[in-house]
């Protein structure tokens, strides 16, 4: 069981792939992050030895990752609602920013379907 | 594709002219702009700018999280008032 970053716990796999179970690690991530700390990226999480843990803590501690990067995103939607930008009034009433589509689709940020009784179905 | 930084921010050259001169004369004249395309550059910050949204002047007053926007993400073009039949429920 490795600990890195404070409370995860990926082990059993390969360390590139562990180090992704962090939030904001991914792929080429992790793989920096093994090239810094110079551990072979398929290395398990089990055979790291106590030095290499360490060189990795180190090199994780150089990104914003978990809690921190949450905050800071949720910092930057703040910013963009309170000043009244055309995205922020996108992320106040919960539609796509970047001028998607809305007619159909879009369901990730709308959410699920609320269906309208009564609709009148399109004429042919 | 993001704007060459060689070419630095775009402003309309006279509205430019308009923010510099209010800033020069320590002046908060409102501007009217129909540059929507225009970048919100440091100068900007304190100046109230009318924006057109393509029916009238929208007033925005420029703070200093502006910076870095355009000014026609603060003059929006749309109005949308809720679909028919929607009205009984949700926020009047």
């Amino acid at each position: 069981m490795a600990r890195i970053a404070g409370v995860d716990i990926p082990k059993q796999k390969r360390g590139v792939i562990s180090l992704t179970y962090i939030y904001g690690i991914g792929r080429s991530r992790a793989k920096e992050i093994l090239d810094l700390a110079k551990v072979d990226e398929s290395i398990k999480v089990q055979d790291w030895t106590d030095d290499q843990i360490a060189a990795i803590r180190d090199a994780v501690s150089s990104f914003t990752i978990e809690g921190e990067l949450r905050s800071e995103i949720q910092l930057n939607i703040k910013r963009l609602m309170d000043i009244g930008c055309y995205r922020g009034i996108r992320h106040r009433s919960g539609l796509p920013l970047r001028g998607q589509r809305t007619k159909n689709n879009s369901r990730t940020r709308k959410g699920r379907r609320k269906t309208v009784a009564n609709k009148k179905k399109a004429t042919k | 594709m993001a704007r060459s930084l060689k070419k630095g921010p775009y402003v309309h050259y006279k509205l430019e002219r308009k923010v510099a001169a209010n800033v020069e004369a320590n002046k908060k004249t409102v501007i009217k702009t129909w540059s929507r395309a225009s970048m919100i550059t440091p100068d900007f910050v304190g100046q109230t700018i009318a924006v057109h949204n393509g029916r009238q002047f929208v007033p925005v007053y420029v703070t200093e999280n502006m910076v870095g926007h355009k000014l026609g993400e603060f003059s929006p073009t749309r109005s949308f008032r809720g679909h028919a039949g929607a009205k009984n429920k949700g926020k009047k």
